[in-house]
């Protein structure tokens, strides 16, 4: 870490009002402290897909801190929601919301991507608290979410539960995504949300060089769930749309518009960062970029934080 | 501790395929677990899960011609607590979803259980494409999977039994299509450690698994009535991890072996017992199986005698063995015992 210059500790209070759901403000704010921990983390490691996390920071930090019922201590909770990522190569993301959650030590995540660190390059169930699957081959999430529905349902917690998976427009391109979607609709499940992170970007090029997926919100509704389309950077519609996942009663995607690179200018939309890391350089601008977005969203937040 | 479902269970002494006792052992496990919950993937006839389906059909999940699906959902049932069946044709269990079984299964150690029906050519008519002759190999190869191929009805039920009562972490249950002899007059009260000597010889050991172990026993008398060659036959039910000083003991004592499996020579029953062999106490191993070759259409027994997977081929392969076998034994270079 001595490379990088120094930041300020990114950790914001937690939610201003005691029992009350922080603000769409709040919200943007700790998106970007879960951008400054995935730039740091992938710049150490010198590994890891940071542009694929960072297009997917909104989403997720909309889930960690507002949308999905969990408790940090209790991992396990048996009425716990459920978050899977599908795309398990945006991993630094989830780490970052669980240590901030206080998952695992804040200091693990340096360890990304090293031996001995229990942070592997994909989730995985065995070795990280707050990790409900393991994932990393693409298509798979999906599948494995309706087996946990399934399961909720059999002990009565289907309507209690609410099963979260972050799918990738690589995950649409396996077809074992449609399968999974297929049988969501098939065994009727009330707690299923299916959001795509679609950043348009791949590791050979644009996905719609590469392979187009066509129109994605077409696809899951014509295997019969609910679909709607937003811009994944936008905080209200993000968080309006997870909310209302919830009170369907059938499974509901959310298709989000995004941008790879999300945050840092020089990678926001650009081809050619997937699986790259940033160099000591790259990584510094971005810290400079992000921290300043973060003063200012702490300024507009009326105070210091 | 005896388990009360095998001491319930009735042994069949008429030929039957292990598949049934899939079927039935599943029904008796539900009727004890409710953590038990059964997936197949439209083949739910065939594989006898249907049995479980109709009993208990809200713990049922057939999942249609998606087998790969069929094995994601079933990490996510484990993941959540519930301990799933999940049952094919072994040609779609292993290789079509190799990745899902590898990834969402093995690697986190999860309690499912592959229950994968007609395996190798005693499929018969369907032919190549549903003839799964590498499926050992390929679970084998699969870190924390175990393999488990039981001989006959008897053992297949107290496979299944003891795969919840007895054995945690993934595995592979190999069944087969046809109908096949008792090979145990009643239903065994344990797998043991997975390698049982059926017969006790000197001269040379048969290991063998599956569809090929009541072949081995008819065999091994053959060689007795012919040769006046005493061969020792050993059912290897735990294929992995393989109980390899019961390997040795057998080795040890014959210094020279034949294995026998529906399946590849390369990387099942055979690989399995030359590995122990080449570490431990290198003795001639040769293996009965299918070569470098694709299965073919027939009914089951033509195809077994098309590729040679019969107690004259394992007779014949024996005593060519006989003639290899190394005139001073050298006993086994770690531990095992030397008789």
């Amino acid at each position: 870490m001595a490379h990088l210059k120094p930041v300020p500790d990114p950790t914001p209070e937690p939610p201003s009002k005691a029992g009350g759901k922080p603000s769409i403000a709040e919200l943007e704010r700790y998106a970007t402290v879960l951008r400054i921990h995935c730039v740091r983390m992938v710049a150490v490691a010198k590994a890891g897909h940071l542009d694929s996390s960072l297009s997917a920071a909104d989403i997720v930090a909309a889930l960690y801190y507002r949308v999905l019922r969990h408790d940090p201590p209790k991992p396990r909770w048996p009425e716990r929601d459920r978050f899977v990522l599908s795309k398990g190569h945006g991993a630094p993301i989830q780490y970052a919301a669980l240590a901030e959650h206080g998952y695992f030590p804040a200091d693990d995540l340096m360890g990304l991507r090293q031996i001995g660190s229990h942070l592997q390059g994909h989730p995985d169930m065995t070795r990280t608290p707050g990790i409900e699957v393991s994932t990393g081959s693409l298509g798979q999430g999906l599948s494995m979410s309706v087996g946990i529905c399934l399961a909720l349902r059999l002990d009565g917690l289907d309507e209690t539960a609410q099963v979260f998976t972050l799918m990738s427009d690589g995950d649409c391109q396996e077809g074992q995504s449609w399968e999974g979607a297929m049988s969501a609709a098939h065994f009727d499940l009330p707690n299923l949300t299916a959001i795509v992170d679609y950043n348009h970007l791949q590791t050979d090029g644009t996905t719609e060089e590469v392979m187009d997926t066509g129109d994605v919100r077409a696809k899951f509704e014509s295997f019969g769930w609910d679909a709607v389309e937003i811009d994944g950077h936008d905080m209200g519609a993000i968080v309006e749309s997870l909310e209302r996942s919830r009170t369907l009663g059938r499974p509901a995607a959310i298709i989000c518009q995004t941008k790879k690179g999300r945050g840092v200018s020089f990678m926001e939309d650009r081809f050619g960062f997937h699986g790259k890391p940033p160099s000591q350089e790259q990584a510094e601008q971005a810290l400079e970029e992000l921290e300043a977005t973060y003063e200012q969203q702490t300024k507009a937040l009326g105070g210091g934080s | 501790m005896a388990s009360e479902l095998i001491d319930a269970a009735e042994p069949q002494t008429e030929s039957i395929a292990t598949r049934q006792a899939y079927g039935d052992a599943l029904v008796a496990l539900g009727e004890s677990y409710p953590e038990v919950v059964a997936l197949d993937a439209d083949l739910a006839v065939s594989t006898q899960s249907m049995k479980f389906g109709k009993q208990f059909p809200e713990r049922f999940f057939n999942i249609g011609a998606a087998e790969a699906n069929m094995m994601s959902i079933s990490c996510g049932l484990a993941a959540t607590g519930k301990v799933p069946y999940a049952s094919t044709f072994a040609i779609f269990a292993s290789s079509r979803s190799y990745d899902q079984v590898r990834l969402g299964i093995a690697h986190n150690g999860l309690k499912v259980r592959i229950g994968a029906s007609h395996g190798g050519v005693s499929l018969g008519e369907d032919g190549a494409s549903h003839q799964m002759i590498e499926d050992i190999a390929l679970m084998r190869a699969m870190p924390k999977m175990q393999v488990i191929v039981p001989a006959d009805y008897n053992q297949a039920y107290t496979a299944v039994i003891e795969s919840y009562e007895r054995f945690d972490g993934p595995m592979y249950m190999r069944f087969g299509r046809p109908k096949t002899p008792a090979v145990y007059d009643e239903i065994p009260e344990t797998l043991g450690t997975g390698v049982d000597v059926l017969r006790e010889g000197k001269d040379i050991s048969i290991f063998t698994c599956g569809h090929m172990v009541w072949r081995g026993l008819e065999a091994a008398e053959t060689l007795e009535r012919e040769d006046g060659v005493e061969a020792e036959v050993v059912n290897v039910s735990v294929i992995k991890p393989i109980d390899s000083q019961s390997v040795l003991s057998s080795l040890a004592k014959t210094g020279v072996a034949v294995t026998a499996e529906e399946h590849r020579v390369v990387g099942g029953l055979g690989d399995a017992i030359r590995q122990v062999a080449a570490e431990q106490h290198p003795v001639p191993v040769f293996a009965l199986g299918m070569q470098d070759e694709f299965g073919v259409s027939g009914t089951a027994e033509a195809c077994m005698e098309h590729f040679g997977l019969t107690a004259s081929g394992i007779a014949d392969l024996a005593r060519e063995a006989l003639l290899k076998k190394p005139i001073v034994q050298h006993p086994p270079i770690h531990g095992g015992p030397w008789t």
